[in-house]
């Protein structure tokens, strides 16, 4: 028995001249972001705002809409000014671990290089966002709250939590893609269907959870400053 | 017994152990946080939603750990590093 695995798409190289190397996880990515923009130009190309909409359009506002409403209820804040990045890294993951139906595509979240550039991602859009909506030293007094004892404790969750980020996505989908692996070879008639269609839901939970946590990330970042603000507001009125 | 046996063989036995612990801390914690978040959906259905998506986001927390050992697993017997160094 012969189980033929491949851990990450990043070994199946397409092209390579010197140390410039085309593999799955570079074109796949290109792939879905050519789908990603595509799709959405053709669809945003003849909106209408009157009765009679075209399904695409529907589609894509019940997407967008369902996006706003959740980053709206976790950060409490419009959502405006988050949705192009976190809709983004949804759409991403979600597009990339729905189409490992199509035959010969490898997910490129299955691949750590794509996962860490996400989590990485993630890790500078924090302090983006809290310095611009708190300033600097708003933001940098929050490492030091609730005493400056934890400014340690807080800069290794920093890091810690990018690896988490970057490892659980990368972990989820590798180890679907490997269970099928190692059930073609052991009962390849029905059995990787059924584990293929749970590998979807996984995949699409995992997506979601991706840009929770940093929906969380980023509204823990900038909300501090307006939770104050609100209590001095309702002290005033009460 | 060579060195590369020993090596494969530590491997494999280490690595079963590593998945093996690895997700009964996890299943145990995950089946606490269900429960409770089935009891408090139960008594106020009305935030279900909030209480669900805390509720995701917790199990992936929870989870995190046991995919780090998957993880572990994995490296041991794929790409176990000290086999690699022996085997050339």
């Amino acid at each position: 028995m012969n189980v033929d695995v491949n851990l990450t798409p990043d070994s199946i190289v397409f092209w390579q001249w010197g140390f410039v190397k085309l593999n799955a996880t570079i074109v796949f990515t290109w792939a879905v972001m050519l789908i990603l923009v595509i799709v959405s130009i053709l669809i945003t190309r003849n909106l209408s705002t009157g009765q009679r909409i075209s399904r695409w359009q529907n589609m894509l506002e019940t997407i967008v809409s369902a996006i706003r409403k959740q980053i709206a209820d976790m950060t409490q804040q419009k959502p405006d000014q988050y949705i192009a990045f976190l809709g983004t890294l949804f759409l991403f993951i979600s597009v990339s671990n729905l189409l490992a139906v199509v035959p010969y595509f490898e997910s490129p979240a299955g691949s750590l290089s794509t996962t860490a550039a996400l989590a990485a991602c993630v890790f500078f859009a924090v302090p983006i966002f809290g310095i611009l909506k708190q300033g600097l030293p708003g933001y940098l007094k929050q490492y030091i709250e609730p005493s400056p004892l934890m400014l340690p404790f807080n800069i290794i969750g920093e890091f810690s939590r990018t690896l988490a980020l970057a490892v659980r996505l990368f972990g989820n989908v590798m180890s679907g893609s490997l269970i099928i692996g190692v059930l073609l070879a052991l009962a390849p008639l029905f059995v990787p269907v059924i584990l293929q269609v749970l590998e979807l839901l996984i995949g699409q939970i995992q997506a979601y959870i991706f840009a929770a946590l940093a929906t969380i990330y980023i509204a823990s970042a900038t909300r501090a400053r307006q939770q104050k603000e609100e209590k001095i507001r309702q002290r005033g009125e009460s | 017994m060579d060195s590369v046996s020993l090596i494969g063989m530590v491997s494999v036995i280490v690595s079963g152990l590593t998945i093996a612990i690895g997700s009964v801390g996890p299943a145990f914690g995950e089946a606490m946080a269900l429960s409770r978040a089935l009891t408090s959906i139960a008594q106020q259905p009305d935030e279900s939603g909030t209480i669900s998506r805390t509720l995701f986001i917790g199990l992936a927390m929870i989870e995190s750990t046991a995919i780090y050992c998957f993880v572990v697993a994995i490296i041991l017997i794929f790409v176990n590093p000290f086999w690699s160094q022996v085997a050339g």
